[in-house]
């Protein structure tokens, strides 16, 4: 892209970082998204999108359908090709940081039906860990079976995935990113189509792995549950609206800059974070 | 049988070549078909063709080596020609295989022709590629053919894992750090190679057939990915054997298609007949689940037509049973005997009643459909016109779980909304009882 030349003129300084390594006393963010673009063909995703977010918060990517929320994930876990503008994970590369990187794709990503039970989707987070060549062992097994206790799944380890309700393959998907004991977990939707019951433990594990000091950045698309759920909030359309904590940045303006002229929904949303009065917890 | 051995004794080896393809292309056909990919074998099985004619072309012999670097040379041109249009252009993977294959069995074809017109005894047989010629197998095939398939079997073990998650999770398994380009490149060319495999004793037409089919009928009998792939191969073997044996008892009719025909066999008993997945297991699913419908059907109307005097066993006959549920009366009838016969019902001259048992039977019935209705009115807010149906369809299938649970969300309510009472099970007497 032409745009990604003129921008890439800006001194990549990060990527030398000398200052940064001599003083230890500012850590790198968890995230750090600079200049950001990316286009699928020549039709622009996401343009010039810049960002850092703390560590140890929970971090919501909210915006319209189409706005690149599930791009932006994608982008910064290096799975679609970047047009300009670079991601740093704790200072360093993306894919120098995988091992600190657990990830939980679209539930509708998958073909459900096949062949596998739960436990062996969640052994799939240790993979990584695992390396060439070596099969999972027992140990392996069991670290898989204690994620998914965690995640209330131990009873149901070896069911087939086809015979499991939306939410439990959620909470599948969320058993496997726990398996990868991650730093930092990127989820795409965790909250899409789920019933109340894997809502709740959703929004419980989110609450447990902060306390753990654990950063979370999760697509997310209920506005009403921006408040209750998440610290920060990642406001999209295209380009970036806003990003900070939820109770400077979620604000009518914004979300009206985000949304558009779809008012009913932020009107609602400004509500009801009106009637909470701005607190998070 | 055994004078077919000693009278053939190349039997053997078409047997053992034909094995071997079956293990090959069903081992790696798990994975083409789980990948959504069933036609790419058919693709580079058409893709190898002008592989095959250059080889000849180039050396003038038809030595197995030579013929199986050919194809194996011109598939895998093939297989990146297809992994590069769908990465670089903005085709789908399915216009992707439709040009690959078509491109390439157009030159392979215009190739075997120009061979054909050559003044040399040696060309005799190379179309013999198109729909395989298992009886020309010999020895020296044969070591070549196993060692290739050792080798893509070592191969599928070593990568099981990573292959696993691409085609479960790609985007999981680049999110891992593990390279699934590569990893799709190498799985890929694997398939190639059994698709060379095959070519000699099916042929380029017929190849699909090998990859697709016995991993299909696998996948109906297992849940499990390892067993799919080990079950597939032996579905595969097995078929390369009985189409062999058959081929040689008839003399006349050719292995490749034999097998396939023998692979098809199998597939057929395999989605009839596997369990859950089967479509005779389902049919009789749904035939049990008809005949309960009708039976508690009858049960809950005997109850219905005793409510206004109280009397819920108190006999009915035909005429007064046809004048609630428009059904023929054999059909009643047919189910009253049903039900006689788990002693729910009773004769009375003309007519049934309920009997104790049976009785308690249609109170739970009718308990669950009046709850139901209470929950849909209450819960859901629905019109009281707009009850019933949905109560007739849940009254048959609502676990005694959630009829608890509809009980406590409900209050243990006694009427319906529509006024009527809902029975508890065991508390209502007949006169007669």
């Amino acid at each position: 892209m032409n745009a990604g030349q003129t921008l890439n003129l800006e001194p990549r300084t990060s990527n030398a970082e000398p200052s940064r390594s001599s003083t230890p006393v500012v850590p790198p963010p968890a995230v750090e998204v600079h200049d950001l673009t990316v286009a699928y063909h020549t039709k622009p995703v996401l343009w010039d999108v810049d960002f850092a977010l703390p560590e140890g918060k929970l971090v919501a990517i909210i915006g319209p359908n189409g706005a690149g929320k599930s791009t932006m994930l994608k982008a910064i876990l290096g799975l679609v090709p970047v047009s300009a503008g670079w991601v740093e994970i704790f200072g360093k590369a993306p894919r120098d940081q995988r091992s600190i990187i657990g990830y939980v794709p679209q539930r509708e990503s998958v073909d459900w039906d096949f062949p596998t039970n739960a436990l062996d989707v969640v052994m799939m987070g240790l993979y990584g860990k695992l390396g060439w060549f070596r099969r999972p062992g027992r140990k392996e097994r069991e670290q898989a079976l204690a994620a998914l206790a965690h995640v209330g799944m131990a009873d149901l380890a070896h069911r087939q995935i086809s015979q499991l309700s939306g939410g439990q393959q959620q909470r599948v998907f969320l058993a496997r990113a726990l398996a990868q004991e991650a730093r930092l977990y990127f989820m795409d939707e965790p909250f899409a189509g789920v019933d109340a019951t894997t809502e709740r433990a959703i929004a419980g594990l989110l609450r447990e792995l902060r306390s753990s000091g654990k950063t979370v950045v999760a697509v997310h698309h209920d506005l009403q549950t921006v408040p209750e759920y998440f610290d920060w909030a990642v406001m999209l359309n295209l380009r970036l609206v806003a990003a900070g904590p939820v109770e400077q940045v979620f604000t009518a303006a914004n979300l009206h800059a985000t949304y558009g002229g779809r008012l009913q929904v932020l009107t609602q949303a400004a509500e009801s974070q009106l009637k909470k009065g701005g607190a998070v917890r | 049988m055994l004078s077919l051995f000693t009278d053939n004794p190349s039997l053997w080896y078409v047997m053992g070549g034909c094995a071997i393809l079956g293990v090959a292309s069903g081992a790696l056909g798990s994975f083409a078909v789980l990948r959504r990919q069933s036609l790419l074998g058919d693709a580079l099985a058409h893709a190898a063709l002008p592989g095959l004619c250059l080889a000849f072309m180039l050396t003038n012999s038809k030595r197995p080596g030579v013929m199986l670097a050919g194809a194996l040379a011109s598939g895998l041109v093939g297989a990146m020609f297809i992994l590069g249009i769908v990465r670089g252009t903005r085709l789908k993977e399915d216009a992707a295989l439709g040009i690959v294959l078509s491109v390439f069995f157009g030159g392979g074809i215009v190739l075997l022709t120009a061979i054909q017109h050559q003044p040399n005894a040696a060309q005799a047989g190379l179309d013999k590629f198109l729909f395989g010629y298992a009886a020309s197998l010999v020895p020296g095939d044969l070591k070549v053919l196993g060692g290739l398939t050792l080798l893509v079997l070592a191969l599928l073990g070593l990568f099981y894992k990573e292959f696993k998650v691409l085609s479960f999770d790609r985007a999981f398994g680049a999110a891992l750090g593990l390279p699934m380009r590569r990893l799709e490149v190498l799985l890929t060319s694997l398939i190639v190679v059994a698709v060379v495999i095959g070519l000699q004793t099916v042929g380029v037409v017929l190849m699909a057939a090998m990859l697709i089919t016995p991993a299909v009928a696998a996948r109906q009998w297992t849940h499990s990915l390892g067993r799919m792939v080990l079950l597939a191969a032996l579905l595969g073997a097995g078929s390369g054997v009985v189409g062999a044996l058959a081929s040689s008892a008839s003399r006349n009719l050719p292995t490749g298609p034999l097998i396939v025909l023998a692979v098809t066999g199998v597939l057929l008993v395999s989605l009839a007949f596997a369990p859950r997945r089967g479509i005779v297991w389902s049919w009789l699913r749904l035939w049990r689940h008809r005949r309960k419908v009708r039976q508690e059907n009858l049960l809950a109307d005997l109850y219905r037509l005793g409510e206004p005097a109280k009397d819920w066993t108190r006999p009915c006959d035909l005429p007064a049973l046809t004048a609630v549920r428009e059904l023929p009366r054999r059909e009643l009838a047919k189910t009253a005997g049903q039900l006689q016969s788990r002693g729910w019902l009773e004769p009375a001259g003309e007519a049934w009643r309920l009997t104790a048992a049976g009785l308690a039977e249609a109170q739970r019935v009718v308990r669950n459909h009046r709850l139901w209705e209470l929950f849909l009115s209450r819960r859901l807010e629905l019109a009281s016109d707009h009850l019933h149906r949905d109560a007739e369809e849940m009254e048959h299938t609502l676990p005694p779980a959630v009829v608890a649970e509809l009980e406590q969300l409900l209050g243990q309510p006694r009427v319906d909304p529509h006024g009527e009472p809902i029975p508890v099970v065991g508390q209502a007497r007949g006169r007669s009882a």
